[in-house]
């Protein structure tokens, strides 16, 4: 599949940095993390848990609260810088232009509201529409997220749905409004194995019906690599690798990203036990000099505890912050 | 719901036999109500002819078994002192009592649920911290004192508001009303404000402890994300799902005002039911008494079962069953 990829992007992050002033210290959940989004592209953001994956996110709409605030960065929308603005134009982006799909379907609908209350509140807020249109609009939407009877559903609360249902009501309230990005925050972690692979096929199919872009949070490399165009690697708030998604997963060059592709669990290979990266993720209040990976890397020497690596060209696309890269069929 | 209404009724029906109970077991180890009857210097004859003629004399079963039969037929005997139907003695002050109640509750609910709402969603600003020290004083200051505040300063000092009794009154229904004249809202604020504080501060505490909990729910960054301004979000999203604890609270509260609103009746020398029930225990008025007590139970039971109905209206999770 190739698509085509604009000049200007849709979504350009540009060192973001989002800190959390706790009262252990300054958690910098996000630090320096920049990547681009083009038009119609899926875009896979991929991390341990802890990463500052979801934080991105949220920095993007601008749902930062109290103690996290976003430092430095920008985050611009064809172009036009969100951190800077007012609440009232990211009321319009949200929803609208950008909208927000989460990870647990049970707690991200209003228990009291009916589906129809809350997927009609998207288009009185983003459209022009009355009250009948609203309406067909609303079960247009919900037919096409493979709900059947949808009209007797709009009257039904979250609780008579289970949890792949739910997520497919989220995922049609995200869309409702026709927005040009989605944000989906490890959309199938809190769902059925079987259900996951539903879930992530509709929105694939969504956001290609839509010429959507879709940036897809999770921690599954599996999962990306079926669905993202280009992955970007995020560890300890910083981006470590990014490039496109083959030759990401196929030939990466950061001992991180190795790691994470070494873990996946092999169905063709028997291994008498599953590969893991030694070690856990620093303190991120406190978090050493030089190269954040360092004291689980394999590859690391003197130079990684001195001077923190930036992100520089390797083959192909790919683009990593290390001192040691690694080549192509090089094992870590 | 038609077996969940027998059921409730019956369950109402039993807790009001039970209060009888207790009501006529306390009634009968307390105090003589003959003496309250017979002049000072009447003869052991006179106070025994007094004692048959109030049926003190039976066996407590006998006894237990009339007060049960009259009650359910509805009559609840005559005031010793007043020499006047009891139902009706406090009939006649009840909407007074009712009327105060009601406004308090009012004046608590408008002020305490936005601000409650504020405190919940701001909890570390500025305002909020002036917010919850002011309920916690309107936790712990008590009325009486309140009360006199209240008057010094709005009737003594200011001379905005009268300190006392009710004012002029209309007809509604055979009921004599304040709220109909401007002159009885006039009266009735400073009992209403006094009365309310305690409520507004349980309130306040309750509707900010719920959207506290309610803030750290999923659903609301979701309502966010969906570009709901913060408004909504809080009122529309929040609020709703804050608001069980505290339609308990204010059931319980409101029954309770109902029943003893009597420190601020005195104050404010309003002519309530709470009024009446303290004059008739020191007159030792027991059919007043026992009628004020069940009343005071049916209250409750019913203003419970109100409650009961209007959590399903808040949660389509919550069915009667």
């Amino acid at each position: 599949m190739t698509r085509q990829i604009k000049s200007k992007p849709l979504l350009a992050v540009q060192d973001l940095h989002t800190h959390f002033h706790t009262f252990a210290g300054t958690v910098k959940a996000v630090n320096g993390v920049s990547f681009e989004v083009g038009a119609g592209e899926v875009m896979g953001l991929v991390g341990e848990s802890g990463g500052g994956k979801s934080v991105v996110g949220f920095s993007i709409l601008g749902l930062i609260d109290s103690p996290g605030k976003i430092e430095g960065g920008q985050i611009l929308l064809d172009g036009q810088d969100l951190v800077s603005a007012g609440e009232n134009r990211l009321r319009q982006v949200r929803g609208r232009e950008i909208s927000m799909v989460f990870q647990d379907p049970m707690t991200s609908l209003n228990p009291l509201h009916t589906v129809g209350r809350q997927m009609d509140e998207v288009l009185c807020l983003h459209s022009d529409l009355d009250a009948a249109a609203r309406k067909q609009a609303c079960i247009d939407m919900l037919e096409s997220v493979g709900i059947s009877r949808a009209e007797e559903r709009l009257k039904a609360y979250p609780h008579q749905f289970s949890g792949g249902m739910r997520q497919r009501v989220v995922i049609a309230i995200a869309m409702l409004a026709r927005p040009r990005l989605i944000i989906a925050d490890e959309p199938t972690t809190a769902l059925d194995v079987t259900i996951q692979s539903q879930i992530l096929k509709l929105m694939r199919q969504q956001i290609a019906d839509k010429g959507a872009s879709m940036i897809l949070i999770t921690h599954d490399l599996a999962v990306v690599s079926e669905m993202a165009d280009h992955i970007t690697v995020l560890y300890c708030g910083n981006v470590v690798e990014r490039g496109k998604t083959r030759e990401l997963i196929e030939t990466p060059t950061h001992p991180y990203t190795r790691g994470l592709i070494d873990s996946i669990p092999d169905t063709a290979e028997r291994h008498d036990r599953l590969k893991q990266i030694p070690g856990s993720v620093p303190d991120i209040r406190n978090l050493p000099k030089g190269c954040n990976f360092k004291d689980r890397c394999p590859r690391a020497q003197a130079l990684c505890a001195e001077r923190e690596p930036t992100l520089t060209a390797q083959h192909g696309s790919l683009w990593a912050a290390c001192h040691f890269p690694l080549k192509p069929g090089e094992l870590a | 719901m038609f077996g969940y209404l027998l059921k409730r009724l019956i369950q109402m029906t039993l807790v009001l036999w039970v209060v009888s109970v207790i009501v006529f077991l306390m009634m009968s180890f307390t105090g003589d109500p003959v003496f309250m009857v017979v002049p000072i210097d009447a003869t052991d004859a006179e106070i025994a002819q007094a004692r048959r003629l109030l049926g003190l004399d039976q066996s407590l079963l006998v006894q237990y078994g009339k007060f049960l039969t009259s009650l359910v037929q509805g009559d609840f005997g005559n005031s010793y002192v007043f020499r006047q139907p009891a139902m009706t003695l406090i009939l006649e002050r009840m909407p007074a009592t009712v009327e105060m109640v009601l406004v308090a509750m009012a004046l608590a609910i408008v002020v305490a649920i936005p601000l409650g709402v504020y405190a919940g969603a701001n909890p570390n600003s500025r305002i909020s911290r002036v917010i919850m020290a002011g309920s916690l004083l309107g936790i712990s200051l008590p009325g009486f004192w309140v009360g006199m505040v209240l008057i010094y300063l709005f009737a003594v000092h200011w001379g905005v508001f009268p300190s006392s009794g009710r004012g002029d009154t209309a007809e509604f229904l055979g009921l004599r009303i304040s709220l109909l004249t401007w002159d009885g809202w006039h009266h009735i604020m400073l009992p209403a404000i006094t009365l309310s504080l305690g409520t507004m501060a349980i309130l306040l505490r309750m509707t900010r402890a719920g959207m506290m909990e309610v803030g750290r729910q999923d659903f609301m960054k979701f309502a966010r994300a969906k570009g709901a301004t913060r408004r909504d979000v809080l009122y529309k999203h929040g609020l709703k799902n804050a608001l069980i604890p505290v339609v308990t609270i204010f059931g319980l509260q409101l029954g309770d005002l109902i029943a003893f609103a009597t420190i601020t009746e005195t104050i404010f020398s309003w002519p309530g039911m709470g009024k009446l029930l303290i004059d008739s225990i020191y007159r030792a008025d027991r059919p007043v008494i026992v009628v004020y007590l069940m009343l005071v139970a049916l209250i409750f039971v019913v203003i419970n079962f109100i409650v009961d109905i209007v959590y399903t209206l808040i949660d389509p999770r919550i069915t009667l069953k």
